[in-house]
């Protein structure tokens, strides 16, 4: 295999010719795979994914339920130290999050300073007034966070979101793994993988450790979810297995006198925590939207009385705003008094007149992107759009200028990918879960989406990505 | 003064529901225009269970109700004095944890439409800012639409009821509110009792009003239906957003029967008793 040295990107196994340290077990496996025995392979690693039905659409972002995203066997690798430095980021833009959240929803500390403009903060559409002045158990208003990364370069990592809400996806990270280690059982006696197995146990822990004061004894956590008609079922019903936990909806729920209750064969049940995968307006039709049937009625009422906690809890959205990312490494400093470890995107808001005029002066080079938009839709790639496209773009953003934010187009690192032709450098992005509770926790690992098409920028699996599994090499 | 309220809401549903839930505001807010003598909510119904209680971060208290089926019919009936002082419509010494930029943020009833921005426009050409534009607007919403019952319903939308010119408090409240928005002033929807109005002409019901921010000044009531700033003759509740998020009595019923709703109010001047 010839790589390209003058490739402008940032190759994760080859620097020219030799292989970077993490991936020099793989050097071996990837060369002498036959065509035969690689593609046998591959349809095994598609029927146990068909077989365990795993075909959600990653991040909630809609398309057919049924669809498979495609693994791609090539894991990809960090070193430890690579992955020291991410954690340590990581965690510490997680602890600024939930200061960040504890402050908008208490005294606005952050606002009062001007290091974030209130109107920013207070007329987002995800601040919730009706949470004003909580402050959840242990000070956690988002239990799990998502947090997407780009690396363009050995040392250099970005973040291009966050994800406060309830980020979907760590069922891939989860399986992905479980498949390579049926499927290549050598290739983890060969080499120090650390595992990522221990997560289902951590996120019990931490959402356990955040049960209400009122809750005396082992709490009862459960997972609400929307249903089986959501893209994420797959995942929420795969958690509660995972965790040996209640998986409900709405209708298993009740609320009487001051807690919330399950419905069991064998009577009422109090629930302490709830892990709910469905969002705000759906949670409580007597205090958000009423003609939700998703939730459960009165449940805010029990959760803002200190009966039940909620994770994430409501409100959380506030802080993963795209608007609002901009002021994360801010955050960091006013919250932590540390500098920050990861990266932004530099970002241009398209609210502000001077960015504005920047932005559409240089919309072939940039990504644009919807403020409240997910999914890679509603996003423009200027240097792989055509004409046209810009121009119906330009038009977009004139017309709702604060509805657009704007970044470089990020020269995102490759992975080695099985593709047709043999192996291929493919750009990927990476989603590590950061738990927070009691304790702040991060399995070392996490979900790298790959964008399978040649040249391609965008990982989104409803754009033509697919997922591969994520090693961090131990010490 | 001191006013005396008696309220009860009865639901009959038929066929009998299988449950009930309910979260109610109905207490009246601690602020210096209001010393609570004594205020009771009760409610008449087999199998009550009440909890969860707190007040929230506007400094409603709210409590949650719950009625195990099946409900023939369930009545909420308040009843308290309340020793009031007129402070020209000034929230003076509430305690309150939203900050008054959330109330900038329009709902759907309280989206303004062009003609709702023009509106709010005029009056603010005409008035400049603060205290005198908010004095402006409620005059222009109480000008632009006039009270007039059974006109509009429940759901109609401030930018409706000012196509239509007509409605009641409720429609009146939300126009001011999407017209302050206009004017970049946060404003709420808030509701409460009303005695009488300035002119002695006993009025006796529930009703609601809007609140404005005023820099230097705070929180400020304004009532349009009444051409005036809510004072001694007003019991002040809770707010919200909209009428929906400020709603007394907020409710879910299970089953199917049809729901017949009937009110008995008195709000009293304690005095003359």
């Amino acid at each position: 295999m010839s790589q390209n040295p003058i490739s402008r990107y940032f190759n994760e196994m080859y620097q020219g010719d030799a292989v970077r340290p993490p991936y020099r077990g793989l050097e071996d496996w990837s060369r002498d795979m036959p065509a035969e025995f690689r593609d046998m392979k591959q349809s095994e690693a598609e029927a146990l994914f068909r077989r365990i039905g795993i075909t959600f659409a990653v991040y909630g972002e809609g398309g057919s339920p049924d669809r498979l995203i495609p693994f791609d066997m090539f894991p990809r690798v960090f070193a430890a130290d690579e992955w020291y430095r991410l954690e340590r980021g990581i965690k510490q833009r997680a602890r600024a999050l939930n200061a960040f959240l504890v402050d908008v929803y208490g005294r606005g500390e952050i606002v009062k300073a001007g290091r974030i403009p209130g109107r920013l903060v207070y007329q987002n559409e995800a601040y919730e007034t009706a949470v004003c002045g909580i402050v959840p158990p242990k000070g956690v208003y988002s239990h799990i966070v998502g947090i997407d990364l780009v690396r363009t370069g050995p040392d250099e990592f970005f973040v291009l979101e966050d994800n406060c809400r309830t980020p979907s996806g760590v069922s891939y990270m989860l399986e992905n793994r479980e498949i390579m280690m049926r499927m290549f059982p050598q290739l983890f006696q060969e080499n120090r993988i650390a595992p990522v197995e221990t997560y289902p146990g951590l996120l019990k822990r931490t959402l356990a450790s955040v049960a209400p004061k009122k809750c005396d004894g082992e709490p009862r956590v459960v997972i609400l979810t929307p249903g089986h008609f959501n893209s994420a079922y797959y995942e929420h019903s795969f958690l509660a297995d995972m965790m040996g936990v209640e998986l409900v909806e709405g209708q298993d729920l009740f609320v009487e006198g001051d807690f919330c209750w399950m419905r069991t064969t064998e009577g009422p049940k109090k629930v302490d925590v709830i892990y709910r995968r469905l969002d705000d307006p759906f949670i409580d039709p007597l205090c958000f939207r009423p003609d939700s049937m998703l939730g459960v009625p009165g449940l805010m009422n029990v959760y803002r009385s200190g009966g039940v906690s909620i994770c994430s809890a409501p409100g959380a959205g506030v802080a993963d705003d795209k608007a609002i990312y901009t002021y994360v490494p801010d955050m960091i400093r006013f919250y932590l008094g540390e500098e920050p470890i990861l990266k932004n995107v530099p970002t241009w808001q398209c609210a502000k007149k001077d960015d504005c005029k920047y932005v559409l002066e240089n919309l072939g080079e940039l990504v644009v992107k919807e403020v409240h938009g997910s999914g890679g839709y509603g996003m423009l790639v200027g240097p792989r759009a055509t004409q046209s496209e810009i121009e119906l773009f330009a038009a977009k953003i004139r017309e709702r200028p604060e509805n657009y934010i704007a970044q470089p187009t990020l020269a995102l690192s490759t992975c080695p990918t099985f593709v047709e032709e043999g192996i291929a450098p493919r750009h990927v992005d990476l989603r590590p879960y950061c738990l927070v509770g009691e304790q702040i926790e991060l399995v070392p690992g996490g979900l790298t989406r790959v964008a399978l098409t040649e040249g391609s920028l965008v990982v989104n699996s409803s754009q033509g990505g697919g997922v591969k599994d994520t090693w961090v090499m131990a010490e | 003064m001191r006013l005396k309220v008696s309220h009860s809401t009865s639901y009959s549903y038929e066929p009998a529901k299988s449950g009930l839930i309910q979260s109610l505001r109905m207490w009246p807010s601690v602020y210096a225009g209001q010393k609570i003598i004594d205020w009771r909510v009760d409610i008449d119904a087999p199998s009550v269970r009440r909890g969860a209680s707190f007040r929230d971060g506007a400094g409603d208290l709210i409590e949650t109700v719950v009625i195990r089926g099946p409900v023939e019919q369930v009545t909420v009936r308040v009843s308290g004095e309340v020793e009031t002082q007129d402070l020209s419509g000034i929230l003076r010494g509430h305690v309150e944890k939203v900050p008054p930029l959330a109330y900038l943020r329009a709902s759907r009833m309280t989206r303004a439409d062009p003609a709702l921005a023009e509106l709010s426009a005029d009056v603010i050409a005409s008035t400049g800012g603060g205290l005198d534009a908010a004095h402006g607007l409620a005059a222009a919403v109480a000008e632009a639409i006039t009270y007039q019952p059974g006109e509009t319903e429940s759901d109609t939308t401030a930018a409706e009821a000012l196509a239509l010119g007509r409605g009641v408090c409720q429609d009146q409240a939300h126009a001011l509110i999407a017209m302050a928005h206009c004017a970049d002033m946060p404003a709420r929807y808030v509701t409460g009792y009303l005695h009488a109005t300035a002119d002695g002409t006993l009025h006796q019901a529930s009703h609601a009003w809007a609140e404005i921010h005023v820099d230097g000044l705070g929180w400020v009531g304004f009532d349009p239906a009444n051409r005036c700033c809510p004072n001694d003759l007003y019991i002040r509740l809770g707010s919200g957003h909209d009428a929906a998020g400020a709603a007394p009595i907020r409710g879910m019923a299970t089953g199917q029967g049809a729901e017949t709703l009937a009110v008995d109010l008195h709000v009293l001047d304690a005095s003359q008793q």
